[in-house]
């Protein structure tokens, strides 16, 4: 690991009293970025250690609004969000995601600036356009099974792994930033990511000086909530393709429905063609292959990802028949499917 | 807060802010029982409890847990007397090499407490599941080579005092 300096962030407005953005990271958890840093993948000088930036350590209620702070353990939020079922779409997705023992340290705002897992982005003796702009890219002829179908590049194929940022986008979540001169502002999640064009290495509308302090939901979608995770185990594995879904029949037409999709494009990706196809219409397994058609219109694939076009497709159609059929036998039901 | 308490003993941080918390355990207090396996969160192997909740030791840096308190295996026995879940591997040959076990145990440790507490896993939305799937979906995160999953699981199992749901 490259040596760094360490920079104690307490509050919000202790952003003021860095030296220097430059060459720096915030420090959450650290179970993505020490990992990165061991690498040498992150090398950073400085780090800004967020271990006691205990005021994003708490989960409030607003009038509606669940407000997340930053540093909310995922094991935290997935606790949270189990025990109130208009969250369920967060609990399952959470849960799907690492270990227990990652959750316990892995953070809410970390969770969402999580790096790629592509093989050639980690090993620094390939191509990769994320690490280094202008190397190229190794995962396009290379193996790419892992990797995405829709929103690539020419210059990046890379898929970002979150299954948490999946089902914050279906919940159209917003992000909370605090930057430096102490200018606050908002930007929901389905903005935050940027898609790699020719520069794969810009990731987020982030400034280097904009802290995460806080993800809200400001209105969760109404019905049935399904996060339907396909990967190699049943446990502990990345998304191959992941389908996050809330979707409400009321009489007789889907009258709210969202639909984020993860393991298959370099942000978690918001179907919203998929979502103006169903929207207003009566459910049927004809109007999810088409609802699946639109969305997927667009894909492509690389050789060793080819798979993922028709297991998306299937597993799309498979959840929106799930749901729509809970939808018909439970009138109004709202959360998961099962839960304990 | 400068310092650290491992096993009930308070110990100054390291100087160097690199240095991961397994690595301060290997190299500062020459405590070997959580394990280097794969140094990158994957396998294990380094679990201990931070606060009483498990994490990876290889994916932490030392300075992150200024003021906090670490049970390793090294302390999970009362004295002399194992630990039921360390008593509980043996009775049910829960090892083959032994490279795994603390870090299973740790796991189990934690895994148990987080059952009585009743928070939920993933498999807690299947519309069936066992206790067995539920304990083997939390110990999903503790690999073992030997493949001695059948007893480990049969450990942690039985010496759980959970009430089936």
């Amino acid at each position: 690991m490259k040596p760094f300096s360490v920079f104690s962030l307490q509050h919000a407005e202790d952003l003021s009293q860095v030296a220097s953005f430059k060459h720096s990271r915030f420090l959450a958890g650290g179970t993505n970025l020490v990992d990165l840093m061991k690498h040498q993948i992150e090398r950073p000088d400085h780090i800004i250690d967020l271990s006691g930036f205990d005021e994003a350590n708490q989960i409030t209620e607003d009038d509606g609004r669940v407000v997340i702070g930053a540093m909310v353990t995922n094991t935290a939020l997935a606790d949270y969000a189990y025990k109130h079922p208009r969250l369920s779409l967060l609990a399952q997705a959470l849960l799907a995601g690492a270990t227990v023992q990652l959750r316990n340290r892995a953070s809410t705002a970390g969770n969402l600036l999580q790096r790629t897992r592509c093989y050639y982005f980690y090993d620094t003796s390939k191509a990769c356009n994320k690490r280094e702009p202008g190397s190229g890219c190794a995962a396009k002829e290379g193996f790419n099974r892992i990797h995405a179908i829709l929103g690539t590049s020419e210059h990046c194929i890379a898929t970002h792994p979150s299954d948490m940022a999946t089902a914050m986008v279906a919940l159209d979540a917003r992000v909370h930033i605090c930057n430096a001169a102490g200018v606050r502002r908002e930007l929901p999640v389905r903005e935050l990511y940027t898609l790699p064009g020719d520069t794969p290495h810009v990731e987020t509308q982030l400034a280097d000086d904009d802290l995460i302090t806080a993800v809200s939901i400001d209105t969760v979608p109404r019905g049935t909530h399904i996060y339907q995770k396909v990967r190699d185990r049943s446990s502990y594995a990345f998304a191959l393709v992941s389908v996050a879904c809330t979707l409400r029949v009321n009489e007789g037409v889907i009258d709210e429905v969202s639909l984020a999709l993860g393991g298959v494009a370099p942000r978690p990706w918001h179907a919203h063609q998929a979502e103006a196809c169903l929207l207003g219409n009566p459910p049927s397994p004809e109007l999810f292959a088409q609802a699946a058609e639109a969305e997927l219109k667009d894909a492509r694939s690389y050789g060793g990802n080819d798979y993922k076009v028709p297991v998306l497709r299937r597993t799309l159609t498979h959840v929106l028949n799930q749901a729509s059929d809970h939808q018909r036998a439970h009138p109004s039901h709202e959360g998961a499917m099962y839960a304990r | 807060m400068s310092s650290i308490t491992i096993n009930q003993q308070e110990y100054a941080l390291p100087s160097d802010p690199r240095t991961t918390l397994l690595d301060f355990l290997h190299q500062n207090l020459q405590l070997f029982g959580a394990r280097k396996g794969c140094d990158h969160g994957q396998c294990g192997a380094c679990t201990v409890l931070v606060d009483g909740e498990r994490m990876n030791a290889c994916l932490l840096l030392t300075f992150q847990l200024a003021g906090k308190a670490v049970v390793t295996i090294e302390g999970v026995a009362d004295n002399d007397d194992l630990h039921p879940l360390q008593q509980a591997f043996i009775d049910n040959d829960a090892f083959q090499c032994g490279f795994c076990t603390s870090g299973q145990i740790c796991a189990g440790i934690a895994a148990q407490r987080e059952l009585q507490e009743q928070r939920p896993s993933a498999v807690w939305f299947d519309a069936y599941y066992t206790r067995l799937e539920d304990v083997k979906e939390r110990l999903s995160g503790n690999l073992c080579r030997c493949g001695a999953y059948p007893h480990i699981i049969e450990a942690v199992t039985s010496t759980d005092s959970t009430p089936e749901a």
